[in-house]
């Protein structure tokens, strides 16, 4: 009794932690505020199941270096680059969860699920590179010009949302907020709500940087790409926000540059970026070499702004923190990093790089699918899996009658875990795989019949029923396994040289076959316990 | 309790040149049909370009070809997709003028603009649109030659590790005349040859080989059970006590192919098909093809079996059965 309790264990292990994998959960999506034109997060409730391109409708993408108009040497340093640049841009596209990833040595793969218009992603990707240095709001005329901004957005009747507003301005400009509400106290009510674009930047580390929390950053954009926003920005500002989140913290947050309109040197005159470590103060750098006519314009801007501080942006995205200038920069400049990886130098040269040395990208392979075709794909397929589970149900009941309804109950924690699998190991599940997983339903059945029949054969031969049933599972083994192996090795293969949606075929083919060993072996063994002890005097097996 | 073909005692060896005619003749019909019509590849082999369109209302298919001639792609095929307002236009590389990469996406914009000047702007969807360069489509068609090759190799290994040798060598065999004849079969159907109809013909031999892994698994414990009789009963007898088996997995998994062909939608439809033929031919392989290949490879090469527990053939046949 105790053996078939540890079992039950088991079972209720795997399925509670199955459950909760497939528990329908909030997950953040990005999408296109339809009102702003910008972007905007929204809580979305779905079964945590990546849905592949071919389901739920999306462009996928294959890159690579174009050498049509001369050749490229180094093409695994070009599609980093590329992959650099195309990675900046991803914003642009409002798109859930875009995957930007190297393929090989020379190809950069991007998917864009739910997006429709291929030219679109065409004209984003292919766009050359624009590396530019441009030194921040040294004087703070951003800071300065915030109280216009938020009387502009206060007359176009828009209100802070934020309740924690004033606790906000505080912790953003310190000694002036007693002196704002101090006055807004006295004025009219309506200006006492914290201003509504202040109240959500935060005063970063150098001159011109404000942090924005995370969540705030879309809401924040739209706010700046407002026309009137824009009229009262100071003359000769621009801002650009950061490329990445970074986390102060527990939060995370994205920084916002307030600029000068005017770059100091673009790409064009950079020649080559390398990042290294310092043999001697160990820190690490990235050394750059500018050509002639950049050297001397450099020479210039540089003497001009010792101590400033220069953002170094690309395609209008902020790269890193900007690193203040020391002295008179010629044709070598280094940045240092001081105590950070040499990653972030490497990241920062690739940086570098891309906007001196833009990649031209060819596009080699391109499908796009629709977002209705999809979910037809996904209707239809969950269809024939439903009457293809039926199909088998029937025929298990009919013909092994109890034994069968063991089998079946056992092809239903079949179902669970295998789309528990994928959830859990946060694999893809694409068209080829559904019809993998409905063709599995038919194959995991196929270990029951070999147990049943093998009991059968056990009962002919005037075996005890206990004896039939543990005999016909340890003969039934070797064939089970044997030849579930093979089929593991032959999708192993398909895997390991097939694409996207043949990739998710071989998966959902290698977890059906794991998930039905554990379903068909062990769970039918210990509904089989349970069965015989409950009936110790039973003479004939519903078999 | 049912019992399908209990106790059967059928003689499958015997008509094993039987079998070895009606596949043969299946295979010469398929070859005949792919040296004269060709493989059907999808543009993910050749490169090209492929657009689904959805259109709002039926439009007779001859004014899109005229639409399309007009534009200038006079090699593009056209055919419905599933319904009457579903079309299918079809660019491989070569047969249009559609050279190099950016080409093939040039012909999918020209597809568009054929389906604005006959259906009518607005009037449809694009569905679903691929266009894919040569360069790989090159790639693909090694990369799936290549993994039929190594599954052929890493199965030849499995086997021999588990079992002996001269089961390998049958196994693989048989597996490959299920490669040979599911080809057959997908020119006879002049199926679309896509990645996912070489994953269904992979799948097809990881089948088979389950298939025949079963009975040899069965021949391998009554070798050593049955000491007295000979290999060729010992097949028959394997075959006959796994037949209720054969029967009862079969058909649940053509239940599932079929639920597949019929409902799970046009995309699908090939590698169902491939699945459904394939089911068919790894069950015939196993008894037909596997089992009287390793009667012939023992006669040829005699030897021990994997465990060393008896040895083959070497023993008069118990019984006048002519092991030819």
């Amino acid at each position: 009794m105790g053996k078939i309790r540890q079992r039950l264990y088991v079972i209720l292990g795997l399925v509670v932690v199955s459950i909760i994998a497939l528990v329908p959960r909030n997950t953040k999506e990005r999408v296109i505020d339809a009102k702003t034109g910008g972007m905007k997060d929204t809580l979305v409730r779905r079964v945590p199941i990546n849905l592949g391109l071919d389901l739920r409708g999306g462009i996928y993408l294959a890159l690579e270096v174009d050498q049509s108009k001369g050749p490229v040497p180094d093409c695994a340093d070009a599609i980093q680059r590329a992959e650099r640049v195309v990675r900046t841009r991803m914003d642009e596209f409002g798109t859930k969860e875009p995957v930007v990833q190297i393929q090989g040595r020379c190809r950069l793969i991007v998917e864009l699920a739910g997006e429709q218009d291929p030219a679109r992603a065409r004209g984003v990707i292919q766009r050359t590179a624009f590396l530019e240095f441009r030194i921040t709001d040294m004087k703070s005329l951003f800071k300065d010009a915030l109280p216009q901004i938020d009387a502009a957005l206060r007359k176009a009747g828009i209100k802070s949302r934020s309740n924690a507003a004033p606790s906000a301005v505080a912790q953003l400009f310190g000694g002036d907020t007693t002196h704002t509400t101090k006055a807004g106290r006295d004025s009219a009510a309506e200006a006492n709500s914290p201003g509504v674009l202040s109240s959500l930047l935060f005063q970063g580390q150098l001159p011109g940087e404000y942090l924005v929390p995370e969540e705030q950053w879309p809401l924040v954009d739209s706010l700046i790409n407002r026309p009137d926003v824009r009229a009262a920005v100071p003359r000769g500002l621009d801002l650009r926000w950061g490329a990445q989140s970074e986390s102060r913290g527990a939060k995370a947050y994205r920084a916002l540059y307030a600029v000068d309109s005017r770059p100091i040197i673009t790409g064009e005159y950079l020649v080559k970026a390398q990042a290294r470590r310092d043999p001697v103060t160990n820190q690490s750098i990235v050394a750059f070499q500018l050509n002639h006519r950049g050297a001397r314009k450099f020479a210039d801007e540089t003497a001009r702004h010792i101590n400033d501080y220069m953002a170094i942006v690309l395609d209008g995205r902020v790269q890193g923190q900007p690193p203040v200038i020391r002295s008179q920069i010629g044709a070598n400049g280094q940045i240092e990093l001081g105590t950070k990886p040499l990653q972030e130098a490497s990241d920062l040269a690739l940086v570098l790089r891309a906007g001196a040395l833009p990649a031209p990208l060819m596009i080699v392979d391109e499908r796009t699918i629709s977002g209705t075709l999809g979910a037809d794909s996904v209707h239809d397929g969950v269809l024939a899996g439903v009457v293809g589970i039926l199909l088998v149900v029937v025929i298990m009941i009919g013909y092994y009658k109890v034994s069968g309804a063991l089998a079946v109950a056992a092809l239903t924690l079949y179902c669970l875990f295998t789309l528990a699998g994928l959830a859990l190991f946060g694999f893809t599940l694409t068209l080829p795989g559904l019809a993998g997983f409905v063709l599995s339903i038919g194959i995991a059945v196929d270990a029951n019949v070999l147990i049943f029949e093998r009991i059968r054969e056990e009962l002919v031969h005037g075996k005890s029923l206990r004896l039939a049933v543990d005999d016909g599972f340890l003969h039934a083994m070797n064939a089970i396994v044997d030849s579930n192996v093979s089929t593991i090795l032959t999708a192993l293969i398909l895997y390991a040289v097939g694409t996207g949606p043949v990739q998710g075929f071989a998966i959902t083919l290698i977890i059906g076959i794991i998930a039905s060993m554990i379903s068909a072996i062990f769970v039918v063994k210990t509904l089989f316990l349970i069965w015989l002890n409950r009936r110790p005097d039973m003479v004939t097996l519903s078999i | 309790m049912i019992r399908l073909f209990a106790n059967a005692q059928y003689d499958f060896i015997k008509w094993r040149r039987w079998a070895f005619s009606l596949t043969g003749a299946i295979m010469l019909v398929g070859l005949g049909f792919l040296v004269t019509r060709g493989v059907n590849y999808s543009i993910e082999f050749t490169g090209g370009t492929q657009v689904q369109v959805e259109a709002t209302h039926k439009v007779p298919i001859a004014n899109i070809r005229a639409a399309l001639d007009n534009i200038g792609l006079t090699h593009a095929d056209i055919k419905n997709f599933g319904s009457d307002t579903s079309f299918m236009v079809t660019a491989r590389i070569g047969a249009e003028s559609a050279e190099g990469d950016a080409g093939t996406q040039a012909v999918a914009d020209a597809v568009a603009r054929a389906f604005d000047q006959s259906v009518g702007v607005g009037q449809y969807r694009i569905e679903r649109r691929e266009a894919v360069g040569p360069k790989v489509g090159r790639e693909l068609q090694g990369k799936a030659l290549l993994a039929i090759l190594f599954s052929f190799v890493v199965t030849l290994i499995y086997l021999a590790v588990r079992f002996e040798w001269r089961f390998g060598l049958a196994a693989v065999v048989a597996t490959a005349h299920d490669v040979v004849a599911t080809v057959a079969f997908i020119s006879v159907m002049h199926l679309e040859v896509s990645l996912v109809v070489v994953g269904a013909v992979l799948t097809v031999v990881g089948y088979s080989l389950n298939d025949t892994i079963i009975i040899f698994d069965r021949v391998r414990e009554n070798l050593r059970k049955y000491r007295r009789q000979n290999l060729y009963e010992i097949l028959n007898l394997s075959i006959n006590e796994t037949l209720p088996r054969s029967v009862l997995t079969h058909g649940t998994t053509i239940a599932t192919t079929l639920a597949l062909l019929v409902l799970a939608g046009e995309v699908i439809r090939p590698f169902a098909w491939v699945m459904s033929f394939g089911i068919f031919t790894g069950t015939f392989s196993s008894i037909y093809i596997a089992a009287p290949v390793l009667l012939w490879i023992e006669k040829r090469w005699p030897g021990e079996d994997a465990r060393g527990a008896r040895t083959f053939g070497s023993r008069a046949p118990a019984t006048p059965h002519p092991a030819r």
